[in-house]
């Protein structure tokens, strides 16, 4: 089998007593959408800040694309193709849709940032990398907006634009539903399959109904540790995952 | 509406013809006083406008602003004690030094943040302040007289007032240009959105520690020629220049006139130091008008002067 994209190998994270990340062992495929569910607190965005960077792991290693990458800084990672969106909105508020967008994009095009006079807003190949990944996800007409005046559900479609401009292998999702009306998600779900050909993905979501619908793969994850992964109907069959979540009304519930 | 979409920028218009003008009034009216006092606040205007590109563009609360000051003035100062009088020499030795500060200052304080920033950078200008109170030989606590201004050779005459007034003005100019081009950069663009969301930036592949700290060594070299040039309007250096305070009437110009606006921390400067000059010559304890004075404009006019100016515009 070849190697896939990301492979995480017995990942550790413990806060205080608590073991946030159990020896999570996880692969993702190349054009794959692995969902990881599981219920409020069950370690899901500390595993995608481990994989990102931006959270330190006590134990095992992240591999991608055959490189272990486990002691990285997420900068170093987004230039290895990773990219992730954030669970609560994580933009830069004072900044333009545009703007936002096109500083992902300036990450990425190959020329440092140490240019101190050329006016960056006026740079047509970051300008147009910008609007194509507007365009992307449906917000090319709000481009000039500053972000803090966007609608929760364009900030979602932006945070995705975001991840988009920085030219991801692997897209690394946080709960991309999250605050959505119907015809949000709906959307966003569409968006997600149309991305499926161009760039793996790790989904967290809440959102059942988005995740059977998208997930070539789910890993199901509580109180830290991977219980169940499998293909979707494996997953609705399974015994543990049913008590441990899917069955359990009161927890699903419960995080509102 | 155009016109008034722009009273912020109109008023920054004003301030730069008015200090562009003031040696003609000076002049014309006999008052020399007048250009002594805005040569002062140019300088320090200068200081403000790059510690405004750190605070404002770039986020990082600096509280040890003004050793640059003192960093630029003995660079003058003691150089033109040991014998070597040109200006291109000396203003070259308080940029550089500034920026070699800067560089190890920053990679030091930027380790850590918030009120720890703000702690570490004032500790760290306060051992400059002890360091030059040191200096015996250059006068150590009473300080360091120049004798004779940097020479520049025939380009220009410091010694002369109006002179050394354009040159300070020129220097703010050209000092508030390159901001305004820097923030504007791909550069720019990346310190403020540092000062916005610094893991977002990390997340999107930024390296964020190295861009501030070139912001702070950027910002460290420019307040040195502003301290290059205060050493010799003054023809004098002391540790004082460097004292906690001066930092801090700074971060005040600052704020006061509007953290991350291009013209407010000259438009800030101006009012402080005028209202400084004038309160001072009223009564005794123009502390006590000034502070209170400062305190509402810092509560009520949330972004300082070119903040509430633009409100007016849309109110």
């Amino acid at each position: 089998m070849a190697e896939p994209l990301l492979r995480v190998d017995n990942l550790v994270r413990r806060f205080g007593g608590i073991i946030a990340t159990d020896h999570v062992c996880l692969d993702v495929s190349k054009g794959e959408i692995h969902a990881i569910i599981g219920p409020n607190g069950a370690g899901k965005t500390t595993l995608i800040s481990q994989l990102t960077g931006h959270l330190a792991p006590h134990g095992g290693r992240i591999f991608l694309g055959g490189r272990d990458i486990s002691h990285f800084p997420a900068y170093k990672r987004s230039a290895l193709g990773l990219a992730r969106s954030f669970q609560i909105t994580s933009l830069l508020t004072d900044f333009t849709a545009a703007d936002n967008v096109a500083l992902a994009a300036q990450a990425h095009d190959g020329r440092h940032s140490f240019r101190f006079f050329a006016n960056a807003r006026k740079d047509k190949p970051l300008r147009d990398a910008a609007r194509a990944a507007l365009e992307r996800v449906g917000l090319g007409h709000r481009a000039d907006v500053l972000v803090s005046r966007l609608s929760h559900g364009e900030q979602r479609e932006l945070e995705l634009a975001v991840a988009l401009a920085t030219k991801p292998q692997i897209l690394l999702l946080d709960e991309p539903m999250a605050g959505l009306g119907v015809t949000e998600s709906q959307r966003m779900v569409k968006l997600l399959a149309e991305l499926r050909n161009e760039v793996s993905i790790v989904l967290v979501e809440h959102d059942m109904e988005a995740v059977f619908a998208l997930a070539d793969r789910i890993s199901v994850l509580v109180y830290g540790r991977i219980i169940a992964s499998g293909k979707p109907d494996e997953i609705r069959q399974n015994e543990e995952v049913k008590r441990a979540y899917l069955g359990d009304q009161h927890v699903v519930v419960g995080h509102g | 509406m155009k016109f008034s979409l722009n009273v912020s920028s109109l008023v920054a218009a004003l301030v730069v013809a008015g200090l562009v003008l003031l040696p003609v009034y000076s002049n014309l009216s006999g008052n020399i006083f007048i250009l002594t006092l805005f040569t002062r606040i140019v300088i320090l205007a200068l200081a403000a406008v790059s510690l405004n590109l750190l605070m404002g563009y770039g986020g990082m609360m600096s509280f040890g602003h003004a050793a640059y000051l003192g960093i630029g003035g003995y660079a003058v100062g003691i150089l033109a004690q040991e014998g070597i009088g040109s200006g291109w020499a000396q203003f070259a030795v308080a940029i550089a030094v500034s920026a070699l500060y800067a560089l190890v200052i920053g990679a030091l304080s930027l380790r850590t943040r918030g009120v720890y920033f703000i702690m570490i950078t004032l500790a760290f200008a306060q051992m400059a302040y002890y360091v030059a109170s040191g200096l015996a030989r250059y006068g150590g606590d009473d300080g360091l007289t120049v004798y004779k201004r940097s020479d520049f050779g025939g380009l220009i005459y410091l010694g002369n007032r109006v002179q050394f007034y354009y040159l300070c003005l020129f220097c703010l100019l050209a000092v508030v240009a390159l901001v305004w081009r820097i923030v504007n950069s791909r550069f720019g663009l990346v310190l403020q959105g540092l000062r916005s969301n610094e893991q977002r930036m990390q997340a999107i592949g930024f390296p964020s520690k190295r861009y501030k700290l070139a912001c702070f060594a950027i910002a460290g070299m420019l307040c040195g020629l502003s301290g290059a040039l205060l050493a010799n309007n003054t023809d004098f250096v002391s540790p004082a220049v460097m004292y906690w305070t001066r930092s801090g009437d700074l971060m005040v110009m600052v704020i006061l006139g509007g953290m991350g606006t291009l013209m407010g921390p000259v438009v800030g400067s101006v009012v402080f130091l005028v209202l400084e000059e004038v309160l001072s010559q009223l009564t005794e304890y123009w502390a006590l008008i000034m502070g209170p004075l400062l305190l509402l404009i810092v509560l009520f006019g949330r972004g300082g002067i070119m903040g509430m100016l633009g409100r007016l515009n849309r109110g």
